[in-house]
């Protein structure tokens, strides 16, 4: 199902079959809904098998890149010389995102579960998650589920008598979007600031404690336990053949009916925002669509026909990111929005490199004076140029990521601009 | 603060405990009484390095006095084997540390991209009305504190509102005053 709503397509729902149903939050109600299945399973297979499995599934990893999440867990060394570690990133702060808010505090122990799978995949002997500070009530009943699988001996030493060992412990930031990039992450985990760094070295070779290390985000862990007992053909019968597997799509914005919404990669957007959602709030017609969280490319009424899917959403010049639309009505002062994004970029830089720390900073402003009334036509210019200037040049895509709706605005969008800038001076 | 006695804290959530709460009490020693040193011996039995306990002890100090005072860094520097300089480098790179005594409750409501559309703008400036205050300025019977947040996740539920620990959905200007009457409840309880 959905939350808070439920919808017509129930029939791929397999990580919101339960949400909206406290008690699957506790282990015993849960193990009977066939909890721990994959674990059971898993205990028994060999790290390669288990990762293979995943690799055969497609699956690609839920917190925006869409990377093949088999492929990323292949890299980690197949014969350790010391301890590996697995991060669940859990600091999701995108705007427009909260379908990993969902997770954890409807399935804990589905993420949980999905951890130790992971953790036997890529030989880690600690699991990590890293919920963002925020999240205190989610946090909370997380906490109660990882003390409740400790005590089954789910988590600890010799898990399901099979003698192998994990631990878990769950660690919250305090604040900083910026956390959210895996560099930025494991800077954090390990007691500094979360200043994201160059790669090479990629995780896998040097990650947390100088160890390898694999992150991934809440919504890939949670697919792995029904991955591992369904199979990698079952999980295929949904999506497509790049894309495969389901998908929680969080809807905010002008709409009907917002909330999270499980769906078969590859639904048109359109039917997304007008079928499951309800359409546009108050009937009024749509203006724009940021579809997959605000780092985004904006889309127009007329590009919504794309096939919902990493390849669909890139081919119509956006990208599916978090699978966050953020939708907006034909009353909305479109500037007014992609300042206020430019704002939140601006006070989540982390300032380590100059053309982010500064750049952003002029884009809020210069935005800010155009929608105040005191913009010149040759700022239109100067954000075009700031876009140059803020793309690949940093060491994350913090900068880049503010990119993407303003340029997308700027070439769809110019009028808006242009009449707020009036007749004015050039 | 969960149900569970803080003793019986399982250390694999001692890194994870609520920061933000109207309750505290004065600055005092961190690791001075027993609970501070079950902490402090918990956490850094979590990771293989002491440094990886800083945020979470920085988050125990600001749980235990609702904020982070100088000497409390200075404890957890000389506890974690840090210098004072680095605590406070890390200290105030993260928005939700307190560097200094805040209002009891505080009020953030979101007004990003999200909320904004939704218009946060208005309950922002609602919730400063009924307080009576200025952004970020502590009200003077110092119940609260009221600010504007970055992405709050909680999108759909528009306009988010976070006090201290809680979330409060769907809030528009005009349940801005049931907000704050749940609060008055919560504080004579």
């Amino acid at each position: 199902m959905g939350f808070p709503h439920s919808h017509d397509l129930e029939a791929g729902t397999i990580l919101s079959r339960h949400f909206g149903d406290a008690s699957a939050r506790r282990l015993e109600p849960w193990t009977g809904m066939g909890g721990y299945d994959g674990l059971k399973k898993a205990v028994g297979m060999e790290p390669p098998e288990i990762t293979a499995v995943v690799k055969d599934s497609g699956l690609r990893g839920r917190g925006g890149a869409g990377f093949p999440t088999g492929l990323k867990w292949s890299f980690m060394p197949q014969e350790p010389t010391g301890p590996h570690y697995l991060c669940c990133n859990a600091d999701e702060s995108e705007p427009g995102a909260f379908k990993d808010r969902e997770v954890l505090r409807w399935v804990p122990h589905l993420l949980i579960e999905g951890c130790l799978i992971a953790a036997r995949a890529i030989r880690a002997q600690h699991v990590y998650i890293y919920v963002r500070g925020e999240y205190f009530p989610y946090t909370k009943i997380l906490n109660d589920a990882v003390v409740e699988a400790y005590e089954a001996e789910l988590i600890g030493k010799d898990i399901l008598g099979s003698g192998w060992d994990c631990d878990l412990t769950v660690h919250i930031g305090a604040g900083a979007y910026i956390a959210g990039e895996e560099t930025g992450l494991m800077s954090s985990l390990v007691g500094g600031r979360a200043e994201p760094r160059v790669k090479p070295p990629f995780p896998a070779q040097s990650g947390v404690f100088g160890r390898p290390t694999t992150v991934n985000n809440v919504e890939t862990l949670a697919a792995v336990p029904m991955i591992l007992t369904g199979g990698a053909e079952w999980y295929r019968q949904w999506g497509t053949e790049k894309s495969p597997g389901t998908k929680l799509w969080c809807c905010s914005g002008h709409l009907e009916r917002p909330g999270t919404y499980e769906l078969p990669l590859g639904v048109p957007l359109k039917d997304i925002i007008y079928d499951v959602c309800g359409g546009i709030r108050g009937g009024r017609k749509l203006k724009a669509v940021i579809p997959g969280g605000s780092s985004t490319a904006l889309l127009t009424p007329d590009e919504l026909d794309c096939p919902s899917t990493y390849e669909g959403l890139q081919e119509a010049g956006s990208s599916l990111g978090t699978a966050s639309p953020i939708v907006m009505d034909e009353n909305t002062n479109l500037v007014a929005v992609i300042r206020r994004t430019a704002e939140f970029y601006a006070h989540e830089s982390c300032g380590q490199c100059v053309q982010c720390r500064e750049g952003t900073a002029w884009v809020a402003k210069i935005l800010h004076r155009i929608e105040t009334g005191g913009g010149r036509l040759k700022d239109i210019d100067t954000l075009y140029d700031l876009c140059e200037q803020l793309t690949g040049r940093t060491i994350c895509v913090l900068a880049d990521s503010v990119v993407f709706p303003l340029r997308s605005s700027l070439d769809k969008f110019r009028a808006d601009y242009e009449a707020l800038i009036g007749g004015g001076a050039r | 603060m969960s149900d569970r006695k803080n003793e019986g804290i399982h250390p694999a959530v001692v890194s994870a405990q609520p920061f933000q709460l109207a309750s505290r009490r004065p600055v005092d020693r961190l690791f001075g009484d027993g609970e501070g040193c079950d902490r402090l011996e918990k956490a850094i039995s979590r990771y293989p390095e002491k440094k990886a306990a800083l945020l979470p002890m920085l988050a125990y100090a600001q749980e235990r006095n609702g904020w982070i005072s100088p000497d409390a860094m200075e404890e957890i520097a000389g506890a974690l084997e840090l210098t004072p300089a680095y605590v406070r480098s890390v200290a105030t790179f993260y928005t939700m540390y307190n560097k200094h005594p805040t209002g009891r409750n505080i009020i953030q409501v979101c007004t990003c991209t999200a909320c904004h559309l939704c218009g946060a703008d208005d309950v922002f400036e609602a919730f400063l009305a009924a307080t009576g205050t200025r952004p970020g300025e502590m009200s003077e019977d110092e119940r609260f504190m009221v600010m504007e947040a970055e992405c709050l996740g909680a999108c759909g539920f528009a306009t988010a509102v976070q006090v201290n620990d809680r979330y409060f959905e769907n809030v528009t200007p005009e349940s801005v005053a049931d907000v704050l009457a749940a609060l008055e409840v919560e504080e004579e309880a």
